[in-house]
């Protein structure tokens, strides 16, 4: 079991949706962001994804592209995000997080060397946006081996054909895409989207939580009223990268994650 | 060799889609249905007769093929040894290699119901030839082109434009072809529906390597046949310039199995290929990673992030290969060497001097290899290089280099 399972386990004792957070390490700085990505629990984030700054993010839009700009700009690594979650984990031992970006960075590390050291920091779950079940035995399988919950986005494009496959090597949860594009664009409809995830809770014991078009409290409440939790990553991305000073940017967080929970 | 086909090299892909190693489906979730679904409907067209006969029709009177197969006979005076004929896929309609396999996947978008055509380009030659075919067809286009190139290459971007096409300069990035690569990524990925990506070069995810192969491949098999009339034999050498590398793999292809037939890519050395990466070498200079929905070279640094390759020329400014070439490369049956900018031009006007053929940079960077190799060879070793583009869209740049005030009506050099 890990921190993940763990943790949807006692949000559902509790009856209560998880909220989770997205943000990229490194972003503005490695200080600033690792006060952040510290205050995040106690803004009511059950979940932190932690993005590796990449400089070919073919899935996201400007906002988080430009994140990992500005983190690439100030010095982060993949062995500098590794070492934030070390340092997070000195103080908070019950928190899940996952990482979450492209694999070229994983893959120039090397697949072994880099889930030894996930495991090692306390990374507990991995989202990578191009690795297709396609591509499993690259580092899906890999992952489980070593302890470590390989989450796979479902997306509208999943038909009900494709996602016994998708869902197949997923653990931890199943994160679904709530829009066709890019991370930041579009609106998520609660009307839209629950049916849809409907149709994977149907195939799956995995907790589904729903991201993609979510910027305001009252859209985490109703996206996490149809769902296990909702995913927040762009719209508070957006504030840090307008400067806004830390307590700020977690007095946002607070608020998005008292509306999923009022869910 | 050709006779065993456990040993060919023309076997490939495997069902996954790969090379070796190389190649693959590394795209998000979203896109891997409509990748699935694109390499259903090109297998289903592959197999069928009607595909290719619209295929050879309009190849034929749209494009002009077959492309001739010429001698360069003052050239090969000068440089004094290998006999020396171009491919000149420059003549297509379109002024370049680029249209083969354009044409190809916009017949198989229109087989799919597909309204709305995207591209990216880099030199505009594959956007030129994107918008072109849609305007035959009627179809609407939309070019993703790095902010950079707009400027650079800035009659390619009023053709498109009259061509009805929607140019989009991508400002992400330095401006370049692979972040023009990424915003045609991310507007498949929100127009899934009714949108085509008409991709350039043989690479991103499976099939596309392979079916723009296949397309561009008319290139090899031309000149293979022209080469038995003109010469009653196989060329000895056979040689291309290499961005992502549709040209050289379409004359390569056809050749693979013919063991006699020395096969070399050349890349863009840009300023030299040195720890300062100022050039596009993936194989010399890069190593292997993931980008754009294949694993193969790529330029990056020690953290796997992508670097910005540099070039003269636009059209080779992309910090990866297709993975088919990669393969090649690690399996040693073609040869990657590269050549610098300056190399480059000295060909560029080499090529006007003797063969009154103004050339694109892309295959200068052929020719320039050529010169190097073409003086120590026999007289009767036969080269055949592709001369894969001209060079009209390519005049402001090597004006500027040679110092030349384009903007001086009187066409008097510059002074310094």
């Amino acid at each position: 079991m890990t921190r993940i399972d763990a943790k949807f386990a006692e949000l559902k004792a509790a009856g209560k949706k998880a909220f989770v957070a997205y943000v990229m390490a490194g972003d503005p700085d490695y200080d600033t962001s690792l006060e952040i990505v510290k205050g995040l629990p106690g803004a009511g984030v059950d979940i932190i994804e932690l993005g590796i700054p990449f400089t070919d993010p073919m899935a996201d839009g400007p906002t988080i592209q430009a994140a990992g700009q500005r983190a690439l700009e100030a010095g982060q690594t993949l062995q500098k995000t590794l070492d934030m979650a070390a340092e997070f984990r000195k103080g908070d031992d019950s928190t899940p997080i996952v990482m979450m970006g492209y694999y070229n960075p994983i893959y120039n590390r090397g697949v072994d060397r880099f889930l030894a050291d996930a495991k090692a920091v306390g990374v507990d779950g991995l989202i990578v946006v191009d690795l297709p079940p396609e591509e499993d035995d690259e580092l899906c399988i890999p992952a489980r081996d070593a302890g470590l919950n390989f989450i796979r986005l479902a997306t509208p494009t999943t038909d009900d054909k494709r996602l016994p496959k998708v869902l197949q090597n997923t653990s931890g949860f199943v994160y679904y895409v709530s829009i066709t594009g890019i991370t930041g664009a579009g609106e998520a409809q609660a009307a839209d989207v629950a049916p849809e995830v409907a149709r994977i809770k149907a195939r799956t014991d995995l907790p589904v939580v729903v991201g993609f078009g979510i910027n305001t409290p009252d859209k985490a409440r109703a996206i996490a009223g149809i769902a296990d939790g909702a995913v927040v990553g762009s719209a508070i991305v957006a504030r840090i990268g307008q400067g806004e000073p830390v307590d700020e940017v977690l007095d946002f967080v607070r608020g998005l994650a008292e509306g999923a929970h009022s869910a | 060799m050709a006779d065993d086909l456990f040993n060919s090299f023309m076997n490939g892909p495997d069902e996954r889609g790969r090379f070796g190693i190389f190649g693959g489906r590394f795209v998000s979730e979203t896109l891997m249905p409509l990748i699935l679904s694109l390499e259903e409907e090109y297998d289903k067209a592959k197999d069928d007769p009607s595909f290719w006969a619209e295929m050879d029709h309009l190849w034929k009177h749209y494009v002009g093929r077959p492309s001739p197969l010429y001698f360069a006979e003052r050239l090969t005076e000068r440089l004094g040894g290998a006999k020396v004929y171009f491919k000149r896929d420059e003549l297509n309609h379109t002024g370049a290699h680029k249209i083969n396999n354009v044409l190809g996947q916009i017949l198989l978008a229109r087989r799919m119901g597909k309204t709305r055509i995207i591209a990216e380009t880099g030199a505009g030659q594959h956007g030129v030839a994107t918008a072109t075919v849609c305007a035959k067809f009627g179809l609407k286009c939309v070019v993703y082109m790095g902010a950079h190139d707009v400027r650079r290459q800035a009659p390619n971007v009023f053709r498109m434009r009259l061509l009805g096409a929607e140019v989009v300069p991508v400002t992400s990035g330095r401006g370049t072809l692979k972040d023009a690569m990424n915003d045609a990524l991310r507007d498949w990925v929100t127009n899934v529906r009714d949108t085509f990506y008409c991709i350039g070069t043989v690479a991103g995810p499976h099939p596309y390597p392979a079916m723009v192969r296949d397309f561009q491949s008319i290139i090899g098999k031309e000149a293979k046949q022209q080469m038995l009339e003109a010469e009653g034999r196989l060329p000895d050498t056979i040689i291309a310039a290499i961005g992502g590398g549709s040209n050289a793999m379409g004359l390569f292809y056809p050749f693979l199995d013919d063991e006699s037939v020395r096969i070399i890519g050349v890349e863009a050395g840009g300023k030299g290929v040195n720890e300062k990466m100022e050039h596009c070498a993936s194989l010399t200079g890069g190593r292997p990673g993931v980008l754009h929905g294949n694993r193969t070279y790529l330029l990056q640094d020690d953290d796997g992030q992508i670097l910005e390759g540099y070039s003269i020329s636009a059209g080779l400014d992309y910090p990866g290969i297709g993975p088919e070439h990669a393969w090649l490369h690690e399996v040693g049956r073609a040869e990657y060497v590269s050549i610098t900018d300056k190399e480059a031009l000295e060909a560029f006007q080499l090529s006007c001097e003797t063969e009154g053929i103004i050339p694109a940079l892309e295959p200068c960077h052929a020719l320039g290899h050529v010169m190097k190799i073409a003086p120590d060879l026999p007289r009767d070793h036969i080269i055949c290089m592709n001369m894969c583009g001209r060079g009209d869209k390519d005049i402001f740049t090597v004006a500027k280099y040679l110092g030349f005030d384009m903007s001086d009506t009187e066409g008097r050099e510059v002074e310094d």
